[in-house]
């Protein structure tokens, strides 16, 4: 199991700002190790963020996204206390949901 | 990429068992394809090579995107390592749905893809790799189906996906 998500959710005004770092490899599928063989392609390919059962944003990654990715983005509708929930799938089918409430 | 990634023991265990009802386990375990079990991945679009133009086309848009002063790329003009370049996109287009990140000169055009729902902001902050010296492009799909891009050449001096 991947490692817990960094999440961090923080009134600005009336808008939620919200601020993830995940942990994983993205490894691209371009690189090769000592011996001259690929290392496949690991990679988060779907991310969906909701906050009280709404999407508040979602996107399709591929590898050229960098190691132990950063996200951040900014919604409106969140008030302090509610919980923002981010889940990642990768191209290996694991997936990692982690929340955290709005401060 | 996908296919390559299904480890050989698992296609052996597929043909010996004789296919669909081991395939259906899966799936329904949730062991298969992500793509399939959990949300949509656009294959095609993260296959397209080095053309803005057809990674366009491959995300749904029906002619070449079009220049907009609208959008703005927040990056540092020469990244000291390509591995880790962050970038922050705005786009004041209205209606804006997606914004999508591409590197021309990597492997593959496109990096990410975001959905921009009602109430979030038109504005992402992330951080990419790059193979070399590129454009990098932000492209927004608005409301009205059309797409839109800003482009802008971000120097790198140590590449992010050299092997």
């Amino acid at each position: 199991m991947a490692d817990p998500m960094k999440i961090r959710a923080k009134m600005e005004g009336d808008k939620v700002d919200v601020r993830i770092l995940m942990a994983h490899e993205m490894e691209t599928g371009q690189r090769k190790d000592a011996q001259g063989r690929v290392i496949p392609a690991w990679f988060i390919q779907n991310v969906s963020a909701t906050c009280n059962g709404k999407t508040v944003l979602s996107a399709e990654w591929g590898p050229a996204v960098s190691k132990n990715p950063f996200l951040a983005f900014k919604f409106s509708g969140g008030k302090p206390g509610d919980k923002v929930v981010v889940t990642w799938t990768d191209n290996h089918g694991d997936k990692r949901t982690d929340e955290a409430a709005i401060a | 990429m996908d296919r390559e990634a299904i480890s050989p023991g698992r296609r052996k265990v597929l043909q010996g068992a004789g296919g669909g009802a081991v395939l259906a386990l899966m799936a329904a375990a949730g062991l298969f394809r992500p793509g399939s079990a959990w949300a949509e991945w656009n294959q095609q679009a993260f296959e397209v090579k080095n053309s803005l133009n057809d990674a366009v086309r491959a995300l749904g848009g029906s002619s070449a995107p079009e220049q907009s002063p609208a959008i703005t790329i927040t990056s540092p003009d020469i990244a000291e390592n390509g591995a880790v370049v962050p970038v922050t996109v705005t786009s004041k287009i209205p209606g804006t749905q997606n914004i999508a990140l591409m590197v021309e000169k990597n492997p593959n055009i496109l990096a990410a893809n975001f959905q921009i729902p009602d109430g979030t902001d038109p504005w992402i902050n992330t951080r990419i790799k790059m193979g070399q010296t590129s454009n990098v492009f932000a492209v927004v799909k608005a409301a009205d189906g059309k797409f839109y891009y800003a482009s802008k050449e971000v120097k790198v001096t140590l590449g992010g996906c050299g092997g």
